[in-house]
C-alpha cells in the first residue's frame, strides 16, 4: 500500500511538473499574470508530492518491506537502522528520487525566496526548472521505478554493499546532489534570460547566490567523498583521478569560473554572454556526471552493475537540454549588449584570466576522462588515462592560476596597473620564497612539494594582504583597522577566506607529496619502523559486529621508547554480501596522520600496511574553509536584503 | 595610425581572443604531450600471447582470476608479502606477481584489472590491483576480453563457474542462444 502511495505521489509530481512547465512559460509569453502566478504553487506542490514519495520509500526501507524489489536488492533486516535510512539513497533508483526531490526543493526555494524577482523572470525560471523535472521524473518512472513490487516476496533482502554502510555515504551524495542541482537553477536563470533577451546587474545579483550555494555544496560534497575514500577504502590516497571523481570535478571547475564571472555581470555588466554560456555548460557537466555514473560507459571503481538502457535515456536528456540551450543561445546571444568596458589589466581582466585557466583545466580533465570512451567507440582501442596524465597536464595550468588568484583581488575594477599590486605583495613573495627554501631543506630537496608549499604560502599570504589592504591595516593602525574589519562586506571576507582555503588545500596536497608507506607481514610481537615511529603488532583477534564479523589488529606506535598511540585497524567480513571491507585506523594531530591497515592473514602472520601522511587533514580542512568562505559570501547583506528592482528599459532613473 | 584608432571595445575583444587562443593552445599542447607518455593500454591474456609486448611500458592486464591459482608466498616477517595468481580469459592465462595488500573484492573467479609490466620471463609484475565497489560488477574490458575469447555472452547470463574455465570449449557467439 505504501509503495503504491509512493508511486502515485511520483506520478502526481510528474503531472505537476508538466503544469509547472507549461503554465508559467505560456503566461510569461502572453503576459498573463494569473498563469505566471501559477508557477509558484505548482513548484511547491511538486516538492510536496516528491517529499511524500521519498518518505514512502524511506518507510519501506525502515520496515524492510521485502515485497518491494528495490528494498530486496539493497537492504537487509540485520542492517543497523541508520544504514536502513541512508540506504534509501544508496542505490540507483533511490538516489535518482533524491535528485528530483532536491531539484523540486530548489524550485520551491525559488518560488518562496524569489518574491522580489520580476514576475516574468520568475515564471520563466520556474518553467525551465519544471521542464528539467519532467525529464528526470519520466526517466525515474520509465526506467528506474523504486516502488516496483516483487512476487513472491523473498524472506529477506540481499543487503547493502558493505562499503556503503558508512556515515560518509549518508552525507556525500546529498551534498553533491545539492551542488549538481544548484546548477540546474543557474541554468534555468540563463535560459530565462535568453528568452527575455536581457541580462543586467540585477540578473547577476540573483544568479550569483545560486551559483555560490551550488559551488559551496559541491565543494563540501567532493571533499567529503575524497575523505570517505581516504578512510574507507584503505588505499591511503585521497584522489585517484577516477572517471567518477572527475565527473564531479568538471561541474565544480566550470562552477568556479561561473562564480567569478557572475561577479563581473553583477558589478560591471560585462561578460554577459560568457556567463550565460558558463551557466549552460555547468549544468551540462552536472548532467554528464550523472550520465557517466549511471550508464557505466567508463571503467571506474565507482561502477555498480548498471544498465545501458538507462545510460541511453540520460544521454537523450542531456542532448535535449543542451542542444535546446545552445540553439537558444546561438539565436539570442547577440541581444546581450555589454555595457561595462574594461582594460585588459583590471579586476575584470584578472577574472577573465581565471576563467580562461579554469576552463583550460576543465578541457584537460574532460578530454582525459572521456578519451577512453571515444578511443573505444571510434578506434576500438582499449586504453585508460591515469593519474600521471592528469597530474602532468593540469599542473602547468594550476601554477599560473595560483599566481594570478593572489594578484586579482588587489586590482581595482575597470583599469589597473600591475606595479602597485606587486608592491603590496612583495612581503608575500618573500614569504613564499622562504616557504620554498624551508620546505626544500626539510623535505630532503623534493622540488615539487616545495613548490606546493611556496604556492600555499603565496595564496594564504595574498588573502591576508587583501584583508589588510581593505581594512587599511598598514595605514590607519590596528585599532581602526579592527573597527573597519567589522564593516567590510561579508562577500569580501568570504572571498578572502575561500582563497585562503585554496592555500590550505595546496599545503595539504604538498604535504601528501611527502607521504611514506610501508608494508610487511608481521607476527604478533614483531614490529617495523616508519617515519621515526616503531609500529609493533600486539595481537590479532576476532570481533563480532551487528551484521559482520571482523579480525582486529592491535598495533602500538612507539616513539622514544613510549607508546604514543594504540591503533586498531580491522578487516570486516559481511556474510550477507559475502564481502570483506577494510576499517582503517587513523591517528591525527592535524600536522600528520598515522594510518594503519590490516590485510590478509597467513601462517600466523598478518599483512600490515602503514602510512605516514604529513598534513593530510589540511586537504579537507582547506576544502571546508573554501565552502565556509562561499557560505559567508552568501550571507552578504546585498544578497539577504536588497534585490534591487529593475529599471524598466528606456526609463530614466530618478 | 589605424591601430590606435581601434575602439577600446574592439581592442579588448582582441585581447580576450588572444588570451583565449593562448589558453586553448596551451591546454591542447599540454594534453597532447601528456597523452603521449601516459596513455595506458589494456591487454587481455590472449593479446599478450599474440603481441608479446616489451617490458618497457606499463599496461593493464585484465581477465578472471583463475580458480585455484592464488598462492601466497611465505615470506620472513617484516618483508613485503608476495602473491602469485593467474589471470585468464579462458583461452590463455598469464602468471601475475603482486607485492601488496589485495583489494577487498579480490577473489578467485572474479574479474580483475591489474596495472604493471611484463618481465622478460613472461610474468606480469603488477604494481596495482584495482578494486571494485561491487561484487557483481564486471569491468567492461574484462567482459570484452571474455567475449573475444568466446567464453561469455553477458546477455546470456552470469559468467561461467570459475572451476570450469580451463575446460570450457569456445562457443559459437550467437546472441539469443540458450542461457548457460
Amino acid at each position: 500500500m505504501i509503495a503504491e502511495l509512493g508511486h502515485y505521489a511520483l506520478a502526481l509530481a510528474l503531472l505537476l511538473a508538466f503544469a509547472q512547465t507549461a503554465l508559467p512559460l505560456l503566461g510569461a509569453q502572453s503576459r498573463d499574470a494569473r498563469l505566471m502566478g501559477a508557477g509558484a504553487p505548482l513548484a511547491l506542490g511538486q516538492f510536496l508530492a516528491l517529499a511524500a514519495s521519498f518518505a514512502c520509500l524511506m518507510h519501506l526501507y525502515v520496515i524492510n518491506d521485502t515485497s518491494v524489489l528495490n528494498v530486496v536488492q539493497n537492504s537487509h533486516s540485520a542492517k543497523p537502522l541508520l544504514y536502513k535510512i541512508t540506504g534509501t539513497w544508496g542505490n540507483h533508483e533511490g538516489s535518482l528520487l533524491l535528485w528530483v526531490l532536491i531539484l523540486a526543493l530548489c524550485g520551491a526555494a525559488v518560488s518562496l525566496f524569489g518574491r522580489n524577482l520580476p514576475s516574468a523572470l520568475r515564471a520563466r525560471v520556474l518553467g525551465v526548472l519544471g521542464l528539467i523535472s519532467v525529464g528526470f521524473l519520466l526517466f525515474t518512472l520509465k526506467t528506474s521505478n523504486p516502488f516496483e513490487r516483487v512476487w513472491p516476496p523473498p524472506p529477506d533482502g540481499q543487503g547493502l554493499n558493505p562499503i556503503l554502510q558508512d556515515i560518509g555515504l549518508a552525507m556525500h551524495p546529498p551534498l553533491l546532489y545539492v551542488g549538481y542541482v544548484g546548477y540546474a537553477v543557474t541554468f534555468a536563470f540563463a535560459i530565462a534570460a535568453l528568452i527575455e533577451g536581457r541580462v543586467d546587474a540585477a540578473w547577476g545579483r540573483w544568479v550569483r547566490p545560486w551559483s555560490l550555494a551550488a559551488w559551496a555544496f559541491l565543494t563540501a560534497g567532493i571533499a567529503l567523498g575524497s575523505w570517505w575514500a581516504y578512510y574507507e577504502l584503505g588505499w591511503g590516497g585521497y584522489w585517484f583521478w577516477d572517471p567518477v571523481e572527475n565527473a564531479s570535478l568538471l561541474p565544480w571547475l566550470i562552477g568556479t569560473a561561473l562564480l567569478h564571472s557572475a561577479i563581473v555581470v553583477e558589478k560591471r555588466e560585462a561578460l554577459k554572454t560568457w556567463t550565460i554560456l558558463l551557466a549552460i555548460i555547468a549544468f551540462g557537466m552536472s548532467l554528464l556526471g550523472t550520465f557517466l555514473v549511471r550508464s557505466g560507459v567508463l571503467n571506474s571503481v565507482h561502477s555498480f552493475a548498471n544498465d545501458p538502457e538507462r545510460g541511453l535515456f540520460i544521454l537523450a536528456l542531456l542532448m535535449f537540454y543542451l542542444l535546446g540551450a545552445f540553439i537558444l543561445f546561438a539565436w539570442r546571444a547577440q541581444a546581450m549588449v555589454p555595457t561595462g568596458i574594461f582594460a585588459p589589466v583590471s579586476r575584470e581582466g584578472a577574472i577573465v584570466l581565471n576563467n580562461l585557466l579554469v576552463c583550460s583545466i576543465t578541457a584537460v580533465v574532460f578530454v582525459g576522462t572521456l578519451w577512453p570512451m571515444f578511443a573505444d567507440a571510434l578506434m576500438g582501442l582499449k586504453v585508460s588515462v591515469g593519474p600521471p596524465f592528469f597530474n602532468a597536464a593540469s599542473f602547468p595550468l594550476v601554477v599560473p592560476l595560483l599566481l594570478a588568484m593572489a594578484i586579482g583581488p588587489l586590482m581595482p575594477w575597470k583599469r589597473a596597473a600591475l606595479w602597485p599590486v606587486v608592491q603590496r605583495l612583495w612581503w608575500v613573495a618573500v614569504l613564499a620564497l622562504a616557504g620554498f627554501v624551508l620546505a626544500l631543506l626539510a623535505s630532503g630537496e623534493r622540488v615539487l612539494p616545495a613548490i606546493g608549499f611556496a604556492f600555499a604560502a603565496w595564496v594564504i599570504g595574498a588573502a591576508l594582504a587583501d584583508l589588510a589592504e581593505r581594512t587599511g591595516l598598514f595605514r590607519v593602525g590596528l585599532a581602526r583597522a579592527w573597527a573597519r574589519a567589522g564593516g567590510l562586506p561579508r562577500a569580501a571576507w568570504g572571498a578572502a577566506i575561500a582563497h585562503a582555503g585554496v592555500g590550505v588545500l595546496a599545503a595539504g596536497l604538498a604535504g601528501m607529496g611527502l607521504a611514506h608507506e610501508k608494508l610487511a607481514a608481521l607476527a604478533p610481537g614483531q614490529s617495523m619502523s616508519l617515519a621515526g615511529h616503531e609500529w609493533r603488532l600486539e595481537e590479532v583477534r576476532d570481533v563480532v559486529g551487528p551484521n559482520y564479523t571482523a579480525r582486529r589488529a592491535t598495533i602500538s606506535v612507539i616513539r622514544d621508547g613510549q607508546v604514543v598511540h594504540v591503533m586498531q585497524p580491522s578487516r570486516r567480513w559481511f556474510p550477507v554480501a559475502r564481502q570483506n571491507t577494510t576499517e582503517v585506523s587513523i591517528r591525527t594531530n592535524m600536522m600528520r596522520d598515522l594510518y594503519a591497515v590490516i590485510g590478509e592473514e597467513q601462517d600466523g602472520k598478518a599483512i600490515i600496511r602503514i602510512h605516514y601522511n604529513p598534513l593530510a587533514p589540511w586537504i579537507w580542512l582547506g576544502a571546508a574553509i573554501m565552502a565556509l568562505g562561499g557560505g559567508l559570501s552568501l550571507a552578504d547583506r546585498r544578497v539577504r536584503v536588497s534585490a534591487p528592482n529593475r529599471v524598466p528599459k528606456g526609463a530614466v532613473p530618478a | 595610425m589605424k591601430v590606435s584608432s581601434l575602439s577600446s571595445r574592439k581592442r579588448r575583444r582582441m585581447w580576450i581572443l588572444l588570451l583565449c587562443a593562448i589558453g586553448l593552445g596551451s591546454a591542447t599542447a599540454l594534453t597532447l604531450t601528456a597523452f603521449e607518455d601516459n596513455l595506458v593500454f589494456f591487454r587481455s591474456p590472449s593479446d599478450i600471447v599474440a603481441e608479446r609486448p616489451g617490458g618497457e611500458r606499463a599496461f593493464r592486464l585484465g581477465g578472471l582470476v583463475e580458480a585455484g591459482s592464488v598462492e601466497r608466498e611465505s615470506v620472513p616477517a617484516g618483508q613485503r608479502p608476495l602473491v602469485r595468481f593467474r589471470v585468464t580469459d579462458g583461452a590463455n592465462a598469464i602468471a601475475v606477481t603482486y607485492q601488496g595488500v589485495l583489494p577487498d573484492l579480490f577473489r578467485e573467479g572474479q574479474g580483475v584489472v591489474t596495472l604493471g609490466r611484463l618481465t622478460p620471463e613472461g610474468t606480469f609484475r603488477a604494481t596495482e590491483v584495482l578494486a571494485r565497489h561491487d561484487e557483481t560488477y564486471m569491468p567492461p574490458e574484462v567482459a570484452d576480453a571474455l567475449k573475444r575469447a568466446g567464453h561469455w555472452q553477458p546477455e546470456q547470463g552470469a559468467a561461467p563457474a570459475p572451476a570450469t574455465w580451463n575446460t570450457l570449449e569456445p562457443r559459437s557467439a550467437t546472441p539469443g542462444g540458450p542461457r548457460s
